[in-house]
């Protein structure tokens, strides 16, 4: 049944969510994913869409610390939660951790994909601040990259837990 | 003369060998994507902007008796339902060999999943809600959907008629009329176009050979899965039509518009953001004719965007079916080699006749052969379209090349090395009469090879070893264009058609310019892809832009530096031979030296001005012989087959970049292992598979490409650099490589361990436990 069929019922609803931190309060479409959301209604073009079928990872984020795929998980469902998106790891124009080490590694090509890595890299280290290379590639099988061979990403993730704990904290 | 801003002494750092060229500085792109601030063309949403959804053919091949637009044109937000009806005073085609294939079907449907309406909705709900709602009746045909069924006698035909090439000269070859003629021929056959090679005496040759070993292999549907599918938009203004799409060639997708709305090249501006992957898969035009007509008729500006199985169904790459036929002296010296690959081509042209070119081309491999019968056909099915393909026409070439030798050692009693040492050519070496010589060493990368191979080989059971060679005559058709504009404060902007895709060449052009100029890499900026602000390029695909666009970056720094001589020798007083370079400036007589800024504003005689520099690339001077550089590939695998369930594990993976010169050898080896991977994805896992009329697993989810988990155990790039391409420094194209010959490594290797030789691509665990046990292809079963 198409939306003009039901518009006797409101076809949205008010949410308030936190994005990278700030509160937001915005009227979404019922039938919005997070993915156009973010993408369409805040301007957060970071976070890519592909596959659209939860198994290629791009659109990976974080509500509440965990990784979902925003392009099935629906907008209004983040009402009174926390998201994180590739937008928010940066601090004041300066890479964090995990961001330099794909950069340094080149642990990335054409790029559709990083935003996704890095957000499941993140949930990663905060839950295994020292993870085996193995863990790296469990944790992270569910991300697709066509252009690096994936090589590179396993060692940026190493390198980036490594300065991590080095510095002693996240730095997120 | 003196003045107060020239310095008496040169104030440049001592310049000796290269200060930026060949290092493995940082992307200048990365720092933008890994923030999520760089932009793609699905980013781009002008104000105003309509959003499109494509209503599909569910059909393979019948006609359009009628479609219902009523219901759709009733739902709140939806603007236009377009048919190919609506295209009237439009040429209703596109196409860059021949312009065969309909923007929306017209009169009847090819395939299933063919566009044949445009449903234009204020947002995309409205859009889509539309699409749900139109009807299309249709009259059933007779549907041909493999290559036996469409070459059959008296097969249904794809299209009644042949189409009159494009005015493109170098296609020119590939079409059935010259442009002139406005009576379309008849078409009698399927056969989009047939590509021949031949020389010796082949039958003479068979004779005299010891040993003659034929080999029938299929290559897969594949889909290169470039992770931002097709997407576009497009608005018409008073300076005509703009288009920013995902398009890899944004030149050759402008002729394909001006064709169709019969506007003048430069009223069409097509540009490019960056590529969210290319691989070869966002060649040529794809979805800027939808967009386009979309805002043609709404007046507004429109956007389309396919999902994976939109794109799928956009375009695929060709399936091939190789037989290969070599005949050899007892210790396996080759006499003659006979072979005939058709390539499974779909309901459109798109690049298929450039892809079976280059598979006829590139399937014999870089190996001396005195007597040669090669022959090719591509052939059009009621299927998906298929295009271009990283490495196109190699990996379906070399496969059967490739397998055909190895399968040969085993009879000759030689190992794989051995066998291809024994007639592999030498640097300078012609493999195509009147070519240019192959400009790679091959012997020494394969002893590279070997070397890294051997030193981790098990003797375990059910391992095995396989290594491919392949060379490709780029088909990089030398014509490059680029603009170098030197600032006042010494910084400089560089403008180049070429497409940055993930490959890397935006930070190349920095790396180029900063050598060339001897400026800081930070004070140059890049303009990229832009047919309406920057300057021309013919494509990017057959890995030119480093050689190329080098070239032509190269030579407008060359123009600008001569440019800002002139004008220092007018500042100096002096002949322009007194005038001398400096990274970043230049020296004049008497000790006197000034920056480039420093020349251009003295010579405009104001804080403001620019020197622009031009630089073009031709089929003249180290262009002048094609191809422009061979891409050779050398690859290796060790794999481990499970005897219990067929699964192939990786153990090794090995690869050689013949690249001349590594511009940046951390990105060279990037692309190689990527290459290489999407290699291993087609040798293992990737194929797209008609069952009726509908390709049944159109997703990433059946459509299993390679996980990270998928990674080989040993992974070893390297890199050779000789210095012996026509590009700068020496450099020559890298980036499919390592692709093209990964099918045979693979399907060498596991017929090493397992002792039976495969006869089809992906090698999936159910394919190999079947070869193992002798058990018949579940494909072959009725």
């Amino acid at each position: 049944m198409s939306e003009h069929e039901l518009s006797e019922q409101p076809l949205d609803t008010e949410i308030q969510t936190h994005i990278n931190g700030r509160p937001i309060a915005r009227r979404v479409r019922n039938r919005a994913t997070l993915a156009q959301f973010l993408r369409d209604d805040l301007g957060l073009t970071g976070t890519k869409l592909s596959c659209e079928l939860q198994v290629c990872g791009v659109c990976s984020v974080l509500v509440d610390d965990r990784p979902v795929s925003a392009c099935t998980y629906l907008a209004v469902d983040v009402d009174g939660r926390q998201v994180r998106t590739v937008e928010g790891l940066a601090c004041n124009g300066k890479l964090n951790a995990l961001q330099s080490a794909f950069v340094e590694n080149f642990a990335l090509q054409c790029g559709f994909c990083t935003a996704g890595f890095l957000m499941m890299s993140t949930s990663l280290l905060e839950r295994n601040p020292d993870p085996s290379e193995h863990e790296v590639v469990e944790y992270l099988d569910g991300n697709i990259c066509r252009c690096t061979g994936y090589e590179p990403i396993v060692q940026a993730v190493l390198d980036a837990a490594g300065r991590i704990r080095a510095a002693g904290t996240s730095d997120d | 003369m003196t003045d107060s801003k020239m310095k008496a002494h040169p104030v440049f750092p001592e310049h000796s060998g290269k200060s930026f060229a060949g290092k493995a500085v940082l992307r200048r792109d990365l720092k933008e994507k890994v923030t999520g601030a760089a932009v793609y063309t699905v980013d781009v949403v002008p104000p105003g902007c309509l959003h499109a959804v494509v209503v599909r053919s569910d059909r393979a091949h019948a006609r359009i008796i009628d479609v219902d637009r009523s219901e759709a044109l009733a739902v709140p937000g939806v603007v236009a339902v377009i048919t190919s009806d609506d295209l009237t005073g439009l040429f209703p085609r596109f196409g860059h060999i021949v312009p065969d294939h309909c923007i929306l079907a017209i009169d009847k449907v090819r395939y299933y999943g063919e566009p044949v309406v445009l449903v234009i909705g204020d947002d995309l709900y409205s859009a889509s809600d539309g699409a749900d709602l139109v009807r299309i009746e249709y009259d059933e045909l007779p549907a041909v959907m493999t290559i036996d069924e469409a070459l059959a006698p008296d097969a249904t035909l794809v299209h009644e008629e042949q189409y009159a090439s494009t005015g493109d000269e170098s296609f020119s070859a590939m079409a059935a009329a010259p442009d002139d003629s406005d009576t379309a021929l008849p078409a009698t056959d399927n056969i989009t176009h047939s590509h021949e090679l031949a020389w010796g005496d082949v039958q003479a040759a068979f004779a005299a050979s010891d040993v003659i070993v034929e080999t029938l292999i299929h290559f897969p549907m594949l889909y290169g899965y470039a992770m931002e599918p097709y997407n576009s938009v497009a608005h018409f203004t008073d300076d005509g039509l703009h288009v920013t799409s995902s398009a890899q060639h944004p030149y050759m997708v402008r002729t394909d518009l001006a064709r169709v709305f019969d506007l003048p090249l430069a009223k069409v501006r097509v540009d490019v953001p960056y590529l969210g992957g290319g691989y070869g898969t966002k060649s040529y035009t794809k979805l800027e004719p939808l967009a386009a007509i979309g805002a043609w008729i709404t007046k507004r500006p429109v956007k389309l965007v396919v999902d994976v199985e939109g794109a799928i169904y956009t375009t695929r790459a060709d399936a091939a079916q190789t037989r290969m036929r070599t005949g050899f002296t007892s210790d396996g010296v080759i006499l003659a080699r006979e072979y005939e690959v058709i390539l499974e081509s779909g309901a459109y042209a798109d690049n298929s006749p450039l892809v079976l070119a280059k598979a006829v081309n590139r399937a014999f491999g870089p190996y001396r052969v005195p007597n040669i019968a090669g022959r090719g056909k591509s052939v059009y099915t009621n299927t998906a379209p298929a295009s271009s393909y990283r490495g196109f026409g190699a990996p379906q070439g070399a496969l059967a090349g490739e397998l055909n030798l190895d399968q040969a050692a085993e009879q000759l009693g030689l190992d794989p090395y051995e066998l291809r040492r024994r007639n592999l050519v030498h640097p300078g070496e012609e493999i195509l009469p009147g070519k240019r010589g192959i400009d790679a060493d091959l012997h020494a990368d394969l002893g590279m090879l070997e070397e890294s191979l051997k030193r981790d080989a098990s003797d375990q059971p059910m391992h095995g070893i396989g290594v491919g060679l392949a060379a490709s005559d780029a088909g990089a058709f030398p014509v490059s264009t680029a603009i170098v504009r030197i600032q006042t404060d010494g910084s400089a902007v560089v403008m180049s058609g070429a497409t940055e895709m993930g490959q890397g060449s935006k930070s190349v052009l920095v790396q180029l310019v900063a050598e060339e100029l001897g400026i800081p890499m930070e004070v140059v900026q890049v303009v990229q892809s832009d047919t309406g602000a920057g300057s021309y390029e013919r494509t990017t695909g057959a890995s030119r832009t480093t050689t190329l666009v080098g070239l032509a970056v190269q030579r407008a720094c060359g123009d600008a530096r001569r440019k800002i001589a002139e004008m220092a020798s007018e500042i100096f007083e002096c002949t322009p031979d007194l005038i001398d370079h400096l990274p970043g400036g230049i020296s004049g007589p008497d000790g006197l030296s000034a920056t480039f800024g420093e020349v251009i504003q003295r010579w405009f005689g104001a804080e403001a001005g620019e020197v622009t520099g031009v630089g073009t690339v031709r089929r003249e001077g180290v262009t002048q012989k094609m191809p422009p550089f061979w891409e050779v590939g050398v690859v290796g695998v060790e794999v481990a087959v499970d005897p219990e369930t067929g699964f192939v594990t990786v153990e090794q993976l090995v690869t050689v970049a013949d690249v001349g010169f590594a511009m940046n050898p951390k990105a060279v080896e990037g692309q190689d292992l990527g290459a290489a991977t999407q290699g291993l994805g087609y040798s293992l896992y990737e194929e797209l598979v008609y069952d009726g009329p509908q390709i049944v697993n159109p997703n990433v989810v059946e459509y299993r490409v390679p996980r990270m988990g998928d990674l080989p155990k040993k992974i070893d790039t390297m890199i050779a650099q000789r210095g012996d391409g026509v590009g700068p420094y020496g450099a020559k194209g890298a980036g499919e490589g390592a692709l093209n010959p990964m099918g045979p490594a693979v399907a060498s290797a596991i017929a090493r361990a397992t002792g039976k030789w495969p006869d089809r691509l992906p090698l999936t665990p159910e394919r190999v436990w079947r070869l193992m046990n002798g058990l018949p292809e579940a494909d072959d079963l009725g």
